[in-house]
């Protein structure tokens, strides 16, 4: 069946789908797969967050005496590096909506460049993990004054963000490659949806951020 | 509330407004940290930690502007994180209330 026989009240559109009735229904079948997606990583990341809540309540002194070694400069500063970069992000999403390609390669671009410098930050964070022995592992030292069990707090600030740091990674992935699009002008005021969904995915890492931040480097400073 | 297309989404001038304000409340929970506020430096932080999450997701994910299918959705997520949690935390955070052998 040729897709001009269901382009329907949109006319033919090289973007419409042949099993969508319009551009619009298109567009909220993808969201809400966007959506439905997120849900599942909103679970992923769940997990470790539960994990979190049963070693904290069970180690609370080690959870915050470890929690003080965590650089809190570098994660604020990290914080609102990806803030900045959700910004970015949000006006990548309206520049598209109004088919602005060159302020679309802008956005984008500071999007990719602000995730770049969080996960430079990320790299000096875990290198200075790695000279102070605080590594979970054989090499592991357990801090001077601390439980032992001041390991299992770095052991879930690793999992939890090198998650969030693998995510990042994807996630720049993915505005190179919208990057690459946007060039070729394959967003249009008709058709944008894939800088919505990856903006989507961008902002939700950014909330997940915005949970480990205070989880992880903001425990027990006010005991200093 | 609009349904479609970039009808009623916010303008640049509002996801600056956004933005400064998510950056007014990072600076608050930096701050609350270090306050002696007994067991609710804690709940202080997550509840900042929430109010972050909802201005990204009603305005810089226009969750507020999408169809309402999209909110029952994300409240689903919520409802399912919630169960996973609560439903753990009352085996592993209630042990040590009863004086069991093994707990």
């Amino acid at each position: 069946m040729s897709e001009a026989a269901h382009g329907g009240a949109q006319g033919a559109a090289p973007e419409l789908q042949h099993h969508f009735e319009s551009l619009s229904a298109q567009k909220e079948a993808s969201s809400l797969g966007m959506w439905i997606f997120l849900v599942t990583e909103v679970l992923f990341f769940g997990g470790m967050f539960t994990a979190y809540v049963v070693y904290r309540s069970n180690n609370r002194a080690a959870f915050e005496g470890a929690s003080n070694l965590l650089d809190i400069r570098l994660g604020a500063f990290n914080t609102a590096v990806l803030i900045l970069s959700s910004l970015t992000m949000a006006l990548a999403v309206w520049a598209a909506s109004r088919g602005k390609k060159n302020l679309i390669v802008l956005f984008l671009a500071s999007t990719l460049l602000l995730g770049s410098v969080f996960l430079g930050v990320k790299v000096v964070e875990y290198s200075q993990k790695f000279e102070h022995h605080e590594v979970p592992g054989p090499h592991f030292i357990v801090p001077h004054g601390l439980p032992r069990q001041s390991e299992m707090f770095f052991s879930l600030y690793f999992c939890m963000t090198g998650l969030h740091a693998l995510h990042m990674i994807i996630g720049i992935g993915l505005l190179a490659w919208l990057i690459a699009k946007a060039r070729r002008g394959a967003f249009t005021v008709r058709y944008s949806t894939p800088v919505e969904m990856v903006g989507l995915y961008w902002h939700f890492v950014d909330i997940v951020w915005i949970f480990l931040f205070p989880l992880l480097y903001l425990l027990g400073r006010h005991t200093l | 509330m609009s349904r479609n297309g970039s009808h009623g989404h916010p303008t640049p001038g509002a996801y600056v407004g956004i933005f400064t304000a998510l950056m007014l409340l990072t600076a608050l929970t930096v701050w609350a940290a270090f306050q002696h506020l007994g067991i609710w430096n804690t709940p202080v932080a997550l509840a900042i930690a929430v109010a972050k999450a909802l201005l990204v997701a009603l305005i810089f994910m226009h969750l507020r502007y999408s169809p309402r299918l999209t909110g029952i959705v994300v409240t689903a997520s919520v409802l399912w994180l919630a169960i996973l949690i609560v439903i753990t935390a009352s085996d592993y955070l209630t042990r040590s209330w009863l004086p069991i052998y093994g707990r």
